[in-house]
């Protein structure tokens, strides 16, 4: 899995230029997500990580560009071409942005009302089975958002995320704010389910730990675009002062070590 | 024997061969063909063996639909094999069965008669408990006034300064507006009932005693609850969610003096001034309203108001003022403090803080006219 299976993108991002007001956050951005594969995005604080999944997801309106979704324009779909689009792909907010006034379980099912002949107890079964497949116990179904811990509230968004079993899901950090025991947890839940799924994982995350334990390729945002994309080893030769500084810095050594023994192996 | 299922291409086979009967599926097993196969896969021996070599895909839907079906089987003694399945097929099945959930009952609840005595007592000692927070902060509040007479260096003239405009000067508009209008629609009823027994002129006194003992303060308070109380709870309330408490806490700040002491104050000084102004208003409002709709002309109305109405009326009405304040700003602040991290909470807080704010004014008012009506005033 390492390796992209398909040739094609299934996403496609061409020239795409947003701003707020005069500020302008991409200028010329060029992004490729191939199936089955993990896709990290990278950059520092500011450089529109989150702004260009929303971008992508069609929350963030761009100002040029083209963006292509399994052979879709995002920008200029039909609302029934939307409709299929949102099936396939699956969006995890940073805090799980779950609804406050549903249960866990009765957040799962929201997007599975959507299908016209599923009784009531099949879709609690499957809410059921997606909150264990994220690793959730059976009560927490049962729990409201605010009950829960920030590590299950992620948890919970990434259920609601995969309930149509998506093809894409987008993580808008999905370690941030996590201990580091939670964290790598929830890296070994990413690769665990990308490969019994055969997700497309879109990942924007500052986490070093995450983009070793995880990423199959790396794109980093710099200078308003996409400035370089590749593996990691590939990282380590890039000379630009900021992923020199990124990828060889002292946490990202520690990082490096901390994953070389184990992790990965069961990845690759 | 072939079930067909055309909308969306799943098609389950039963053959009878050998010694296990074959189910061969085939299409797509996905969520959206889930409530098909259910459907189809009812009565499906305990023991068989299933055909997925011509399944196109299969999601997680598709995994949980076969790996429901190996529970069940397995309940009753059978076991079901595959066939054909492709090796990512395999990895999915084998990940759902991992994670198939375990029911678990949820803990037992009180019903009937016993969840009903439950939950009364659960409001009892939850009213108990909420009147003993309030007496509480009441406390808190007057040990930090005290605190800042003797220590007038901690106290936030600033601060005071803000909360008396914002609580005051901003309330005037609307406050002044109400009073006017009440004493209009008080002249106007009143002139109405009393035209009928030729006693016009007692709208006067209708008027006077109305306004000035009971409905200026109290309508008054009304608005100020609903305006300030939420105010103060919002404020309070999203610094408590900011952890903005604790930071002034751990920076040596008392939160009753920097926060508590500058709101309720203010509040307590207003209130009279506004409680006053309403007083003014209501009755200039009925004067108005008189002399259209009865003739009673404006100078009248002074002789009569002077001759007849005791200024006590206007001292029972003000002497209220006070306490109202500080029931509007010992609930808001309370209120403001019992907001957890969330942000719904906040809502519910500031809700509830007018909602008592509102109910402890009348409940108030309602003590003191039981008290003037004792001592006889």
């Amino acid at each position: 899995m390492t390796q992209p299976d398909d040739s094609a993108p299934i996403i496609r991002v061409r020239g795409l230029r947003t701003q707020f007001g005069s500020h302008v956050v991409h200028d010329g951005l060029d992004l490729d997500v191939y199936r089955g594969e993990i896709l990290g995005v990278v950059g520092g604080s500011g450089t529109g990580k989150s702004v260009l999944l929303r971008a992508i997801t069609g929350l963030e309106r761009p100002a040029a560009g083209r963006i292509e979704a399994f052979g879709t324009e995002v920008l200029t779909a039909s609302p029934d071409d939307r409709d299929r689009l949102d099936d396939r792909w699956g969006v995890m907010f940073q805090d799980g942005a779950l609804f406050s006034s549903l249960t866990v379980r009765e957040n799962v099912e929201v997007p599975l009302r959507r299908i016209p002949d599923l009784t009531p107890e099949l879709r609690r079964a499957l809410a059921d089975l997606k909150i264990s497949l994220v690793g959730l116990p059976y009560r927490a179904g049962d729990a409201y958002p605010s009950e829960l811990s920030g590590g299950m509230r992620k948890r919970a968004g990434l259920a609601r995320a995969l309930a149509l079993d998506p093809e894409v899901v987008f993580l808008d950090e999905p370690t941030a704010g996590l201990d580091p025991i939670g964290a790598s947890a929830f890296d070994q839940l990413i690769n665990t389910l990308s490969e019994a799924l055969g997700l497309t994982v879109f990942l924007v995350t500052h986490d070093l730990d995450t983009l070793y334990a995880t990423c199959d390729r790396i794109a980093v945002l710099a200078e308003k675009r996409v400035l370089v994309t590749g593996t990691l080893p590939e990282m380590l030769e890039v000379d630009h002062p900021w992923v020199q500084e990124y990828f060889t810095g002292p946490r990202a050594r520690l990082a490096r070590d901390a994953v070389r023994p184990d992790t990965k192996t069961e990845a690759d | 024997m072939t079930t067909s299922m055309p909308t969306s291409g799943l098609q389950i086979e039963h053959e009878e061969s050998g010694a296990a009967p074959v189910i061969s599926l085939s299409g797509a097993l996905t969520v959206h063909a889930l409530a098909s196969l259910q459907a189809g896969l009812k009565e499906v021996p305990q023991t068989s063996v299933i055909d997925l070599s011509k399944v196109t895909r299969i999601d997680t839907a598709g995994a949980w639909a076969l790996a429901d079906l190996e529970r069940r089987a397995a309940a009753s003694g059978g076991r079901l094999r595959y066939r054909g399945a492709s090796e990512a097929a395999e990895l999915l099945l084998d990940t759902v069965r991992r994670a198939m959930p375990v029911a678990e009952p949820a803990p037992g609840t009180a019903t009937g008669l016993r969840a009903l005595f439950e939950a009364t007592g659960k409001r009892v000692v939850g009213g108990y408990d909420f009147l003993r927070g309030l007496v509480a902060f009441l406390g808190m509040f007057l040990a930090g006034l005290f605190r800042v007479v003797i220590h007038p260096r901690e106290f936030r003239f600033t601060s005071l300064v803000a909360h008396c405009d914002d609580v005051g000067l901003r309330a005037v508009p609307i406050v002044s507006l109400m009073a006017f209008l009440i004493g209009v629609v008080l002249a106007f009823q009143g002139a109405t009932q009393l035209r009928q027994f030729g006693a016009e002129v007692f709208v006067v006194d209708l008027i006077a005693i109305s306004v000035l003992r009971e409905l200026g303060i109290l309508l008054t308070a009304i608005i100020v609850a609903g305006r300030t109380a939420s105010a103060f709870c919002a404020a309070i309330g999203s610094m408590k969610m900011r952890q903005e408490i604790d930071a002034m806490r751990t920076l040596g700040l008392d939160p009753v003096t920097v926060l508590f002491v500058p709101r309720i104050l203010a509040l307590l000084l207003m209130l009279p001034i506004l409680g006053l102004i309403a007083d003014i208003m209501g009755l200039f409002g009925g004067a108005l309203m008189s002399w259209i709709e009865l003739g009673i002309s404006p100078s009248m109305f002074r002789t009569r108001l002077v001759a007849d109405i005791d200024i006590s009326n206007v001292i029972v009405g003000l002497v209220k003022a006070p306490v109202f304040a500080v029931i509007i700003g010992v609930v808001g602040c309370h209120a403001g403090m019992q907001v957890k991290g969330d942000a719904e909470s906040l809502g519910r807080m500031t809700s509830s803080a007018v909602v008592t704010a509102i109910f402890a004014v009348i409940v108030a008012d309602a003590l003191f006219s039981i008290f003037f009506a004792e001592v006889g005033m």
